[in-house]
């Protein structure tokens, strides 16, 4: 059992290192000793040393100044002390300093023996507690956000400004441009990671719902209740709540959450225990909160409470730079989840992509790309592959002869088709020889 | 036969002929009478698998004792017994009665070299009286087989174990030492047979 485990001795007196390297070999450690700070720094390059007992009175660096030369190298070795004299002054130091405990010589066997179980223990349980946040934070990682236009840039630092500060944060821009997945990026990069981030869509659901959505309710609260359940305000204590489409609260919510917001308490509906709550606020709006206030359909007080600090994301048609890196990230996120091999998009595919104005901003880019990767054949997505309302987005205005028009549709769905003559026909609804016909009238050629 | 059942754990006869070919001198610098020593002799033997002999040599306590402690520095004694290799070839192991440290513990039972030729024993702190508690013979014998073993078993190269129940658990009270067995736990013995066998 304790093979894995290593033990470095750090002291100036020969018999005190021969002593417990002897005494902890028969425990089966792996055991160092060193009898200064250079040659314990010099085993510690070497190799991790679990628990160093370190002799605080040595020549040179004493054992203070060189716990913190091994905190810079070992930041979760576990240090006991060894003193010969028991100073109260000395031992309140060495905890200060991040010391597991202390002992004084000579040692107590049975002392030394507890020390250096519990020093196991509470390693083990310090590596478990790091690996189980690592896993944490790669659980709960957000999707990645993808741009490179100047004014994503301007987003991201904004995101990395307020991360670590405890403020308000208002999200503003058109639906389907991420607002959620920078409300989950801000919490991601907050203390509060380890909480949860719970996320209430305001906009979906009927006025007495909401409430009891937010507040949760006690058995018998209203006709329907038949349990006590808890609300997002308070699955969300510790944590983020994101109120998403904030501004399709109504006044009576908009009144009881500013109130939450104020006091950091509340009851459940149709309850009186008072419930003290702590969570960090990041609320999403596509609406235009200033022209509601005018208006009166929403509160001043409660749009200034959480309009602290505001992020607006730019429309996907303001930032064209964004979408083949996008187009490229959904294709990969796309590709593992359906399991087909389709890599790249043609150029003409692209080009199309680029020009559309995706009122629908990412998500609608993305459901246009998860569609088209439904559909396609190849291992390359082609503009036939693409939602027909794309197609008909780029379609140039009508004009001319009908002759003219003719000319151009055939020539549009042959190139939408890859020159595939039988979908080509199918598409325009006329028989094959017609449209080879009508290729060779208006001396069409593929480009 | 009665021997090797009392050596437990699944030793073999061959196994048992191979130990038998290694040997352990006890030289008694304790109060303990012939007698005693005798039995303690005849139970090691029985648990280690090696011929025990006892030696009419003496330890020369008195070149260990530290006088600020009141105490005999046992890794001092076990540098005097390691001086007797030539004369008492396979393990020694000396039994004292004196309390015995190393500089850095208050206290040690015993001291071993790992893997070695020489083992000590104090019966100090193994006597009821030190703890204020009536003598009680038999328990102090049974004790003193225990730690012997256990330090002979270092001498072998066997590390403290983890079984509650087996002898090479590490005690450093003497309640642990009267929980576990005199006998090692089925894994020790594997690791006696494989390092006896090795060498």
């Amino acid at each position: 059992m304790n093979d894995t485990i290593s033990l470095l001795v750090v002291d100036d007196e020969q018999i005190v290192r021969d002593s417990l390297t002897k005494w902890f070999r028969e425990d089966g450690y792996v055991v160092g000793a060193a009898e200064n700070a250079a040659e314990a720094l010099r085993l510690l390059q070497e190799q991790r040393w679990q628990i160093i007992l370190l002799d605080i009175k040595m020549p040179g660096m004493d054992g203070m100044e060189l716990q913190q030369r091994i905190r810079e190298i070992d930041s979760h070795a576990i240090i006991i002390f060894i003193t010969a004299h028991a100073s109260v002054d000395t031992a309140v130091q060495a905890l200060k300093c991040g010391a597991f405990d202390y002992i004084t010589k000579p040692i107590d066997p049975d002392h030394l023996s507890h020390l250096v179980t519990n020093a196991i223990k509470q390693h083990a349980l310090a590596m478990e507690n790091l690996k189980l946040k690592e896993q944490v934070v790669e659980f709960s990682k957000p999707d990645e956000i993808i741009g490179e236009a100047s004014q994503m840039k301007k987003v991201f630092e904004m995101i990395k400004t307020v991360a670590g500060t405890d403020t308000t944060v208002m999200i503003r821009g058109e639906s389907g441009t991420g607002k959620e997945l920078i409300a989950r990026a801000i919490h991601a990069n907050s203390q509060r990671r380890y909480f949860p981030i719970v996320t209430i869509n305001c906009g979906a659901m009927p006025e007495g719902v909401l409430e009891s959505e937010l507040f949760g309710h006690e058995r018998g609260a209203f006709t329907g209740a038949q349990y006590r359940r808890k609300g997002k305000l308070e699955l969300a204590d510790g944590g983020t709540l994101f109120l998403d489409e904030v501004g399709n609260i109504d006044m009576k919510t908009q009144m009881d959450l500013l109130r939450v917001i104020e006091s950091k308490q509340f009851a459940r509906v149709g309850g009186n225990e008072i419930i003290k709550v702590d969570f960090r606020i990041i609320c999403a709006t596509n609406k235009d909160l200033e022209l509601a206030v005018q208006r009166g359909t929403f509160r001043e007080d409660f749009y200034y409470r959480l309009n602290v600090f505001s992020i607006s994301i730019p429309p996907l048609r303001e930032r064209k730079g964004d979408i083949p890196p996008l187009v490229n990230y959904f294709l990969s996120k796309h590709r593992r989840t359906m399991g087909k091999n389709i890599t790249s998009v043609s150029p003409e595919a692209m080009d199309m992509l680029v020009r559309y104005d995706w009122p629908g901003n990412v998500r609608e880019l993305e459901n246009a790309i998860e569609r088209a990767m439904v559909v396609g054949k190849s291992c390359t997505l082609v503009p036939g592959d693409l939602p027909f309302q794309l197609s008909e987005s780029n379609h140039e205005p009508l004009s001319g002869s009908l002759s003219d028009v003719e000319r151009k549709h055939i020539a549009y769905v042959l190139d939408q088709q890859n020159w595939n003559i039988t979908r080509s026909a199918e598409v325009l609804q006329i028989d094959r020889v017609t449209l080879y016909n009508k290729i060779h009238k208006y001396g069409l050629r593929r480009g | 036969m009665s021997c090797l059942r009392q050596a437990g754990a699944g030793i073999t006869k061959q196994f048992y002929v191979l130990r038998m070919s290694s040997s352990v001198h006890i030289i008694n610098s304790s109060s303990l009478s012939p007698d005693e020593l005798e039995h303690v002799s005849r139970s090691v033997e029985a648990i280690i698998g090696a011929r025990v002999h006892r030696s009419h040599l003496r330890v020369e306590l008195e070149r260990a004792f530290d006088s600020s402690r009141g105490q005999y520095n046992s890794s001092v004694l076990l540098a005097q017994l390691l001086s007797l290799k030539q004369s008492l070839p396979g393990k020694i192991i000396a039994l004292v009665d004196v309390d015995l440290y190393v500089p850095v513990l208050t206290f040690v039972y015993g001291e071993a070299q790992l893997e070695g030729a020489a083992a000590i024993v104090s019966t100090h702190r193994l006597h009821n009286s030190f703890y204020g508690v009536d003598e009680n013979r038999p328990l102090l014998i049974e004790r003193v087989e225990k730690e012997i073993v256990h330090e002979l078993g270092h001498t072998f190269g066997l590390f403290h174990c983890h079984q509650f129940e087996c002898v090479m658990r590490s005690s450093t009270y003497v309640e642990e030492i009267d929980f576990k067995k005199a006998t090692m736990c089925k894994e020790c013995e594997g690791v006696l047979y494989r390092k006896v066998r090795g060498s």
